[in-house]
C-alpha cells in the first residue's frame, strides 16, 4: 500500500525542482515535506497527484508503476495553498462532485457529504457558494471535499498558509482530528513552518533545492539535523550557524574566544568546524563576549536580538519585551552543552544529544 | 480645480454622446416623415415642424411600394444565431486547448496559433471573398444558406477564440487540475468545472459574434445573386437613385433593433462579480 518515488528528477529552463527524489510514504501515515519556498515541495505533490510530468525516475503505488496512471485514476485527493472550490457550486455540491463523478448512490451521497460537513463545521452553510464564505470557511470547504472520498492519497500543499494566524492555529489543531480516521490514506502535507511540520507529522521529510535532504521522525530531524542546511531550515529562527575553531579546550571565532569546548565535542580532534546554536540557547548575560545589536524584533511573547560578532551574525531568542536600541553593546553568552558540530562540508558531526564518542551516522 | 475637470468631463461626455446618438436620433426622426418632411429641409419637432406618418414602416413591412425585409430578416438571423453558436462551440474547445495545453509545431507555439486566430481578422475582406467564391462554387453552396453560415463562422471564430483564450487564461488552472482529481477526465473537466464558470466569456463572445454576424454586409453581397439576400443587403438595396429616405430608415432601425436588444438583455450577464472567490 505504499507510494514509492525512487530518483524522480525534474529540470525545467536548466532550474531543478526535483532532484534525485527518492521517499517512501507510508499507509496511515501523515508526512509533512519542509522547505522554504521554491524547495520542490509543490512539484512533489504536483508529481504525484500527476499534474507534473517528470524527466527522470519512477514512482509506483502497490508495487505497480504510478507515473503513467492518469490523475482521474490516481484516487488521490488534494487541497491547495489557495482556497480552491468550484465557484459555481454550492458548498453541498463541491463536497459532493468527486462522489457523483465516482457514482456513488444518491442517499449515499447525502449521507457522507452531510457527515463530512458537519466535521468541518459547515452544515448551516451548506447552500452557499464558496464566495460568500470566508477564507477560512472557503478552505474547511476544500478539507471537506478531500475528506469525503476517503482516497487513498492525501496531498496537502500548505493548506494553511494563507490564512490568518489565528484561525491558522486552530485549523492546525482541528486537522489531526480530522484526518485521524482517514485509515491506510498516505497523507503529504507541505509547509514552509517548523512548528507546523513537526507538530502535525509522523514523518517530516526536509527538502532544499529540489532534494529531499533528511528523512526521519520529527524528534530526530530536531535533534540530529543531518547538514547545516537541515538546521537552518526546521528551525525558527534559523539555527545559528558559523565558523570556529576547536583548539586547546576552547572553541574560537577568528581570534576571539567564544566557549570552552562542552563534554559532548570532547573527544573531537582539533581544528575547523562550523558550529550550530539555536536562538533560545545564547543569552544575553551581564558579562560575556561583546557583541553590537543590529535588529530588534519583538513578537510579544519573545524578542529576537539580531547580534554582529566579529563579522558573523547571530539571532538571539529571549523571553519578554526588552527595550534594546540599535548599536547597543551587549554582553552575549553561549549555552557550549547546546553546541551542533558539522564539517566543511555542512555535514553533521555531533549534536547535544549524542554522548561523547558518539559519531553521527551520515 | 474639481468643478473644471467636471466641467470639461460632461462637455466631453455631452458632445461625444451627440456625436454617437445623432446619426441614431435622426434615423428615428426621418422614419416617420413622408416624402414632404424629408424635402422641406431640416425639420426636428413631429406634429410641429412635419407630419409624422407611418409610411415608412408601412413599407418595410410589405406595404405598398415598399419591400419586404421580413425574409431576408429571417435569413440573416438564421445565419448569425447558426454560425455564432458553431463558432462559440469550436472556439470554446479551441481556446480551452489553447490556454491549458502547450502546442510546439516547429516554430510554431501557442502564441503563433492564436495570432494565427487573430490574423484572419487583420486581412482586409476583399483578400478572403475571391477564396471564398471558388471553395463555395467547388462545393455547390454559392447563393445558399449554408454556404453563408460557412463563410460567416470562419469570420467569427477567430474572434471567439481571441475572447475565449483570455477568459479561461483567466480562470485558475487549479479549477481543472482539482476536476481531474476528483474524477473528470480531461474533457470532462472543462465541461463540468470550466464551461459552468465561463458565462461572462461566453456572453462576450457571444455579443461580438451577434454583431459581426449580423452585419456582415461584404460577403453576403459577394457570395449571394438572387435566391438569399441577408438585411444588410435589403437595406442597401433600398438605396436606389431616389432613395425612400423613411423606409431606409425604417428598415435600419428595424435591422437594428434586435442587437439593442441583446445588449440591454445580455448586459446583467456581464456585470462585475461574475466570478467571484475564484481567484483570491
Amino acid at each position: 500500500m505504499t507510494l514509492d518515488a525512487t530518483d524522480l528528477s525534474l529540470t525545467v529552463d536548466g532550474v531543478d525542482h526535483l532532484k534525485d527524489v527518492t521517499a517512501s510514504f507510508q499507509p496511515g501515515r501523515l508526512h509533512t515535506v519542509i522547505g522554504r519556498t521554491l524547495a520542490g515541495k509543490s512539484t512533489l505533490l504536483r508529481v504525484l497527484a500527476g499534474l507534473q510530468r517528470v524527466d527522470s525516475g519512477s514512482l509506483t503505488r502497490h508495487g505497480a508503476d504510478f507515473l503513467t496512471t492518469p490523475v482521474w485514476r490516481r484516487d488521490t485527493a488534494m487541497v491547495y495553498q489557495q482556497f480552491i472550490n468550484y465557484p459555481h457550486l454550492t458548498v453541498f455540491d463541491n463536497v459532493a462532485f468527486p462522489l457523483k463523478r465516482a457514482g456513488v448512490a444518491r442517499d449515499e451521497i447525502r449521507r457522507r457529504v452531510q457527515e463530512s460537513l458537519a466535521r468541518v463545521g459547515l452544515t448551516e452553510f451548506r447552500r452557499r457558494r464558496p464566495s460568500q464564505l470566508s477564507g477560512g470557511q472557503q478552505q474547511r470547504v476544500a478539507l471537506a471535499r478531500a475528506l469525503v472520498r476517503g482516497a487513498g492519497i492525501l496531498l496537502l500543499d500548505e493548506p494553511f498558509a494563507n490564512l490568518d494566524y489565528k484561525l491558522r492555529e486552530q485549523l492546525r489543531e482541528e486537522f489531526k482530528t480530522l484526518f485521524s480516521d482517514q485509515g491506510d490514506a498516505v497523507v503529504i502535507y507541505t509547509t514552509t513552518e517548523p512548528a507546523e511540520a513537526m507538530m502535525l507529522g509522523d514523518v517530516v521529510l526536509v527538502m532544499h533545492e529540489g532534494r529531499i535532504i533528511q528523512t526521519g521522525p520529527p524528534g530526530e530531524v530536531y535533534d540530529r539535523p543531518a547538514t547545516t542546511t537541515v538546521a537552518r531550515i526546521i528551525n525558527d529562527p534559523p539555527m545559528n550557524i558559523f565558523t570556529g575553531r576547536i583548539a586547546g579546550g576552547r572553541i574560537a571565532v577568528d581570534d576571539l574566544q567564544v566557549t570552552r569546548v562542552p563534554a559532548h565535542l570532547a573527544d573531537l580532534p582539533d581544528g575547523t568546524y562550523q558550529f550550530g546554536l539555536r536562538a533560545p540557547d545564547i543569552a544575553l548575560a551581564s558579562a560575556g563576549l561583546q557583541a553590537e545589536v543590529t535588529f530588534v524584533e519583538i513578537s510579544g511573547s519573545e524578542t529576537f536580538v539580531h547580534l554582529a560578532l566579529s563579522g558573523t551574525g547571530f539571532v538571539v531568542q529571549i523571553d519578554g519585551v526588552h527595550d534594546i536600541a540599535l548599536g547597543d553593546r551587549v554582553s552575549m553568552r553561549l549555552r557550549p552543552e547546546r553546541l551542533f558540530a558539522f564539517d566543511h562540508s555542512g555535514a553533521l558531526v555531533r549534536s547535544p544529544s549524542s554522548g561523547p564518542g558518539s559519531p553521527e551516522g551520515r | 480645480m474639481s468643478r473644471l475637470y467636471a466641467t470639461f468631463k460632461y462637455t466631453l461626455i455631452s458632445v461625444w454622446a451627440g456625436f454617437v446618438v445623432g446619426p441614431f436620433m435622426w434615423a428615428v426622426l426621418t422614419s416617420f416623415k413622408d416624402a414632404n418632411g424629408v424635402q422641406g429641409g431640416a425639420t426636428y419637432l413631429p406634429w410641429v415642424q412635419y407630419e409624422p406618418t407611418l409610411t415608412g414602416w408601412q413599407n418595410i413591412f410589405g406595404g405598398a411600394g415598399g419591400v419586404d425585409v421580413v425574409r431576408p430578416f429571417l435569413n440573416s438571423a438564421v445565419i448569425t444565431l447558426v454560425a455564432s453558436i458553431i463558432s462559440l462551440a469550436l472556439g470554446a474547445l479551441a481556446a480551452y486547448g489553447l490556454s491549458r495545453y502547450r502546442f510546439k509545431i516547429g516554430f510554431i507555439a501557442n502564441s503563433d496559433i492564436i495570432f494565427f486566430f487573430v490574423s484572419q481578422r487583420i486581412m482586409p475582406p476583399v483578400v478572403l471573398v475571391v477564396p471564398f467564391f471558388f471553395l463555395l462554387q467547388w462545393a455547390n453552396l454559392l447563393d445558399t444558406i449554408p454556404g453563408l453560415v460557412i463563410v460567416t463562422v470562419a469570420l467569427l471564430l477567430p474572434i471567439a477564440v481571441w475572447v475565449m483564450v483570455d477568459f479561461f487564461n483567466g480562470i485558475p488552472r487549479q479549477i481543472d487540475e482539482m476536476a481531474m482529481l476528483d474524477g473528470c477526465g480531461p474533457f470532462g473537466a472543462f465541461v463540468r468545472a470550466i464551461l459552468p464558470n465561463s458565462v461572462p466569456g461566453l456572453t462576450v463572445a457571444a455579443m461580438f459574434c451577434a454583431v459581426f454576424g449580423w452585419n456582415d454586409f461584404f460577403f453576403a453581397f459577394r457570395l449571394t445573386f438572387t435566391e438569399i439576400q441577408t438585411l444588410p443587403q435589403a437595406v442597401v438595396a433600398l438605396n436606389s437613385s431616389i432613395p425612400p429616405w423613411w423606409t431606409l430608415s425604417a428598415a435600419a432601425l428595424f435591422g437594428m433593433s434586435p442587437l439593442i436588444l441583446l445588449a440591454v438583455w445580455v448586459e446583467r450577464y456581464l456585470s462585475k462579480g461574475s466570478l467571484p472567490g475564484v481567484i483570491r
